[in-house]
């Protein structure tokens, strides 16, 4: 990670890191909600540069400007340069290093704490970590699936709600799974992207071995952040099982005719999930899910897939809103751009995304008008099982 | 004179307490661009989201005799945005719409701070039959910063510069007055920057802010063809190249003409890369003109002085794009983040003599060089460059990289060449060569509108 010292100067500041593919709009989430050229990535890697060459000092504003990347890649996207596929590593790699020098701003360090201490960013008690669970069954050896719902399906009240859901459609078609319950901890997908390395580390090697001693082969995530994190970065401490995220394993499900959607009436439109879509390349399973409801018209918003608009949330941002405030933060901006497509519903499938969508869309006053459900909580409202 | 906090107190009632800032960072980002220009900060970055913020933060600069530099993306490498004397930076970029497009009289109006990248794609959705010049510059480089520094792009060939395509100005004057400069100034409609009238539009264009910000900009659109090709002709003959370019004009069916050199890779090391690039709206329209671009440099082909490129299909989207991603990656070719290139606007029968000079001057500072030639006009001029790449994190490279380009500028002066985007010093280059009374002319014409001198100052000052 940190050889992003050695290579950070090579950032030409061309801009086309602010943009999607096709140059309509600012789809870095920061640039666009604070418009000085310093939010940008460009304006990051310049500021991480003279920072580590001593051109100026570190500062509550600097740490700001740091951590208000969602690290949702688009910057990766759209970089002409070589380096592209870096440059996410090195924003954690800068990060990092303020985080060993005890610098970071108020609400990074709170978010850490609250890991530290409760295992999960909202200073939530351990011992209620199952308490959305309504009874769903432990992982037991012999399990085909661990679920696996994080922090956000765990005390989030959107969150739950998503978990609950997934819950009934996977009992319901006959799969053979479980959930960790109190035993959960924290994926570390954030406190990873934030530069807590030491933590993540810990947080990743825990589950690795929870996983190994409990024989788990396969591990269902309800959250993209937990998918990449367990995907991309356990196997180096560790990890070895297969992880998907929960719209791949449903979208085989239906072509395997386990699940049957009725026929509904709506127009729907989805937002792709920064850590499924631009960090893992899952694009078509969502959509495909969509699609096999009978009556639902799938729209697309002007940005989407590799495009996406993130909502802001990534890094913690879901959390530490550090870019909040403003009719220019990204989840209303994002929430706008779902009404303008016409659709009625407004698809996600992310807790993250959940609820930062649905309190963009309340903000814009448009809860009447654009419903914001995640894939999970759509199908099984349409759904009878076989 | 105000302090330095009532002065941020009084911007923040303009423009509100987002969109100004006097912290470091901004201070850090704002006092430099990707070029080879020392960096100078502001003392303020603010943004403006309308002509009445700008005009308010205008007149607050003008009363309290505080420099103020308008900035598009800061994309021109020469440091023309580099707040010289400090004071306030304007960041245009949230003046951000798309007023109008009429297609009929084939214009359109823009805020200052709509990019290229927004305009085209606006007019790809919406206008798919018309397009704009759109330079090589990466897309968030804003239409008025382009027409302002007189900016080529790919329609250049057939319609000049890209200033030569502004249709109408709405123009702050540094004194804070709001003018409309053309057709705009009597009429409803922009379809003229001045013929029938006066064409005052000179007093703010090629002037790099230092009369007035212009905070709307009325643009030719051109028919957009349905279909688009590249013909790739190869010559190790510098000397051929002006009159193969000549030629090519001569069809009058050629969208865009560039020439490119660059010593990597190494087959390609000493070829010039001639690319013209063509448009139709049916296939019959497109192989026709392949015929004539054919045809007219068909006897270059039998003397085997030419050759013509069979381009495999991984190599045709980047040649193609628009903007050209390209340019911007020979930053990255010496890993260092930087390039900055002299741009001399030159008559084309200079290409033999800059091309031998620029591989000379890159083997004398050991820089890594490329070059990109565009044809502007049927033949009238050429933009030619001199890049240099440079590693940002290898001062004795920046250094060479510089002596480089000041070497080339001055030859390309000494050429009969004029100096493109010229930065302070070769600003003061081109005066010390002007005629006096030009000089004159220009000092009164800034006198005139900018008393205090508040507006970019170090540019274009006149002794």
């Amino acid at each position: 990670m940190q050889k992003y010292v050695s290579q950070i100067h090579r950032c030409f500041r061309c801009g086309y890191c602010k943009f999607p593919a096709d140059y309509s709009s600012f789809n870095c989430p920061s640039y666009r909600r604070f418009r000085f050229d310093s939010y940008s990535t460009g304006g990051r890697l310049w500021l991480i540069y003279a920072w580590l060459r001593g051109e100026i000092d570190w500062s509550e504003h600097l740490a700001e400007i740091l951590y208000t990347c969602t690290t949702c890649k688009n910057c990766t996207e759209q970089c002409p340069m070589k380096f592209a596929p870096d440059i996410v590593d090195w924003i954690v790699g800068a990060r990092s290093d303020m985080v060993e020098k005890g610098k970071i701003p108020a609400r990074v360090a709170r978010f850490f704490e609250a890991v530290y201490g409760y295992g999960n960013p909202f200073k939530q008690l351990r011992s209620d970590r199952a308490a959305w669970a309504n009874g769903a069954k432990r992982y037991a050896q012999g399990d085909e699936y661990l679920l696996y719902v994080g922090c956000l399906g765990s005390y989030d009240e959107n969150g739950q709600k998503m978990a609950r859901c997934l819950v009934d459609i996977l009992k319901a078609s006959g799969v053979s799974f479980g959930i960790l319950g109190e035993q959960e901890e924290c994926c570390g997908n954030e406190i990873y992207m934030l530069g807590e390395t030491g933590l993540f580390q810990n947080l990743a090697e825990k589950n690795s071995l929870k996983f190994k001693e409990l024989s788990v082969g396969k591990v269902i995530t309800l959250c993209p952040h937990g998918y990449n994190t367990m995907k991309n970065l356990y196997p180096a401490s560790g990890g070895n099982f297969k992880v998907y995220h929960y719209t791949q394993v449903l979208n085989d499900l239906i072509k395997k005719n386990k699940i049957e959607p009725a026929r509904a009436r709506a127009r729907v439109t989805y937002h792709d999930p920064c850590f499924l879509g631009r960090h893992n390349n899952i694009y078509d399973e969502p959509r495909r899910i969509l699609q096999a409801i009978p009556g639902i018209e799938l729209v697309e918003m002007e940005r989407n897939r590799k495009d996406a608009f993130c909502c802001g949330g990534g890094s913690g941002n879901f959390v530490t809103d550090l870019l909040a405030g403003s009719a220019d933060s990204p989840a209303r901006v994002r929430a706008r751009e779902a009404y303008e497509t016409g659709a009625d519903t407004l698809a996600v499938a992310c807790p993250s995304c959940l609820t930062m969508l649905t309190d963009a869309v309340k903000a814009e006053n448009l809860d009447d008008r654009l419903a914001v459900r995640d894939v999970s909580q759509i199908l099984k409202d349409l759904s009878p099982a076989r | 004179m105000m302090t330095t906090s009532t002065l941020y107190d009084s911007l923040v009632k303009i423009v509100g307490k987002d969109f100004v800032s006097d912290q470091k960072e901004e201070r850090y980002f704002y006092a430099r661009d990707g070029g080879l220009m020392p960096p100078h900060e502001p003392d303020f970055v603010v943004m403006p989201k309308t002509t009445e913020e700008v005009q308010k933060t205008v007149k607050l600069a003008n009363r309290e005799k505080v420099p103020i530099v308008p900035v598009g993306a800061g994309l021109a490498l020469t440091g023309l945005v580099i707040p010289q004397k400090a004071g306030i930076v304007l960041d245009m970029k949230r003046m951000d719409k798309i007023l109008e497009v009429n297609e009929k009289a084939r214009y359109v109006v823009v805020e200052a701070g709509v990019t290229q990248g927004a305009l085209k794609s606006h007019l790809q959705k919406h206008h798919p039959h018309l397009r704009h010049s759109i330079p090589d510059a990466p897309p968030i480089a804003t239409i008025v910063a382009n027409a302002v520094i007189h900016g080529q792009g790919r329609l250049s060939q057939q319609h000049g510069f890209n200033s030569d395509m502004v249709s109408g100005l709405e123009v702050v004057l540094p004194t804070g007055e709001l003018c409309r400069i053309g057709s705009c100034s009597v009429s409803s409609y922009w379809f003229s920057k001045g013929a029938p009238l006066p064409d005052l539009s000179g007093l703010f264009l090629g002037w790099f802010g230092t009369t007035g910000i212009i905070t709307k900009l009325g643009l030719k659109l051109y028919p957009c063809k349905k279909m688009r090709d590249v013909m790739v002709f190869l010559t190790d003959k510098a000397e051929l190249v002006p009159d193969i370019m000549l030629r090519l004009s001569h069809t009058e069916m050629i969208e865009d003409v560039v020439v490119s050199a660059a010593p990597l890779p190494l087959r390609f090391r000493g070829t010039f890369w001639v690319m013209a690039y063509i448009t139709g709206d049916s296939d019959e329209e497109l192989e026709f003109k392949r015929k004539m671009v054919w045809d007219s440099l068909w006897q270059d082909f039998e003397s085997r002085d030419v050759g013509f490129l069979s381009i495999s299909p991984d190599m045709k989207p980047p040649l193609m794009s628009m903007p050209s991603k390209d340019t911007t990656r020979f930053a990255d070719v010496s890993k260092g983040g930087g390039f900055q290139y002299a741009g001399p606007i030159t008559p084309i029968e200079k290409f033999p003599a800059f091309i031998s000079k620029l591989e000379e001057v890159a083997a004398k500072y050991s820089v890594f060089y490329a070059s990109t030639t565009r044809l502007i006009g049927a033949g009238h001029c050429m933009m030619f460059s001199f890049s240099f790449s440079f590693n940002r994190a290898n001062a004795d490279e920046m250094a060479r990289a510089k002596k480089a380009l000041d070497e080339c500028s001055k030859f390309a002066l000494e050429e009969g060449g004029v100096l493109w985007k010229a930065d302070i010093y070769e600003q003061k280059l081109l005066m010390d060569r002007m005629d006096p009374n030009t000089l004159v002319l220009m000092k009164k014409i800034k006198e005139l509108l900018d008393p205090n001198g508040i507006m970019n100052p170090g540019n274009w000052e006149v002794g």
